[in-house]
């Protein structure tokens, strides 16, 4: 083959070469990819102790572990709540994330509003849902005006107790 | 050469030659575990115990700084209610980040509210949503810098300092998972509480359900009781024909869940 053939050629292999050099110097050290593939993963190795070192907020882990940590000083309230009923939910779903409570933060901001009662208690007609096994009110009639801890025991919500 | 010795050769040849080469390598069980690591997150979401209470949501955007007001979340529950007239309706008010404390089914912005008959409410349920974390993800596959990707425990992340905010990856992903954070201007996404389930806690959401409707596992831990779940019982996951391998499974999912 004559050389004008090659020549292109011995072209385009020198620009493929200077880009994969250029790239060797150009790309951070830290880069690389994983099990996944340069397709999936080729990314800064650095950014996943970026993710892993977010500040934490919530306690965890489990609503049994959190009630224990919960009741080393709040026993009283943790023994209150009824495991069928209320007791299912995390304390910090009303009280607020915790993580270094009491030392930080020092006082929890507690949840006492109708809306917060009204995320499971609104009266929805949904028989088919899990929706149906809580009692459920409608919020425009049922005492407007006041808050629900003013007559039920967030803690043990049983009528009978109240 | 005998007869008896030409079969003979013949067989071992032939016998030989049958042997695959890769019979003959040697394995390193060190190796094999590198290829196959022990550790691969997956989500179960139960749709029958889920009530629409929104807790996940709120715990996910105070756990991950994610702006409350903004209409972005990382996470979502979805409504879907069918009426005995066969009209079927979904919403997902402020991602649920606040309940489902209406029976009006949100339509949109521009078009208001649906009021719906009790009586004509044939099924109703939730389904909460959250990035599935696919195997074979989309949306790192279409970035053009690098600045989105998979970890070897199988977690899509975001990399907020090379994320350019170009948004290929929003369009890209099929379930709507990742939006453009409002404070710092990157595209931000679920990361399955990354911070949280490297040093063994639960994920934010999962710690905030009461009813046990969002749980998480180690797929590749076959005595993990969650993932028994998976193997053993009916599950399914969204949008199998988009190839993408979502490792979030569903219990009771419907056709119109997508």
């Amino acid at each position: 083959m004559k050389s004008h053939v090659w020549r292109p050629l011995y072209v385009v292999i020198g620009i493929v070469a200077a880009i994969l050099l250029f790239r060797e110097f150009y790309v951070p050290d830290n880069f690389g990819s994983g099990e996944y593939g340069f397709m999936y993963s080729f990314h800064n190795k650095d950014n996943e102790e970026v993710w892993k070192n977010q500040p934490l907020m919530y306690r965890d882990t489990g609503k049994q572990k959190m009630h224990e940590y919960c009741a080393e000083c709040h026993g009283d309230v943790v023994d209150v709540r009824t495991e069928d009923l209320h007791g299912i939910i995390p304390c910090e779903n009303c009280h607020g994330p915790a993580l270094d409570h009491p030392n930080d933060p020092e006082l929890l901001v507690i949840i006492r509003d109708r809306d917060q009662c009204l995320r499971c208690h609104t009266l929805l007609p949904y028989t088919t849902s899990e929706r149906k096994r809580i009692p459920g009110i409608d919020p425009t009639e049922h005492n407007v005006d006041e808050a629900c801890v003013d007559c039920h025991d967030p803690h043990n919500p049983r009528l009978e107790d109240m | 050469m005998k007869r008896r010795d030409f079969l003979k050769n013949t067989m071992v040849v032939i016998a030989g030659a049958s042997v695959p080469l890769s019979a003959l390598e040697f394995i390193d069980p060190k190796e094999v575990l590198a290829a196959n690591p022990q550790l691969h997150w997956a989500f179960l979401i139960n749709t029958y115990t889920c009530v629409g209470c929104g807790f996940c949501v709120k715990a996910c955007k105070t756990e991950n700084d994610v702006p409350f007001d903004a209409n972005v979340s990382r996470t979502w529950v979805e409504r879907y209610v069918y009426t005995k007239d066969d009209r079927r309706y979904i919403d997902s008010p402020k991602a649920a980040l606040y309940g489902f404390t209406e029976a009006k089914i949100d339509l949109g912005e521009h078009l208001g509210f649906k009021d719906i008959d009790p009586e004509n409410v044939g099924k109703a349920f939730f389904v909460p949503k959250l990035c599935n974390q696919c195997e074979t993800p989309a949306c790192t596959q279409v970035c053009p810098v690098g600045a989105t990707y998979k970890t070897d425990d199988g977690v899509v992340l975001v990399d907020r300092s090379w994320c350019i905010g170009c948004g290929y990856c929003v369009m890209a992903c099929p379930f709507g998972a990742r939006y453009f954070h409002p404070v710092y201007n990157v595209v931000d996404k679920c990361t399955f509480c990354y911070h949280r389930i490297t040093k063994g806690l639960e994920t934010a959401c999962v710690n905030a359900c009461p009813f046990g409707a969002r749980k998480m596992c180690n797929i590749r831990d076959i005595n993990d009781p969650i993932t028994q779940i998976i193997l053993n019982e009916r599950v399914g996951v969204l949008k199998d024909e988009f190839g993408t391998n979502p490792q979030a499974f569903y219990i009771g999912l419907a056709s119109e869940v997508r």
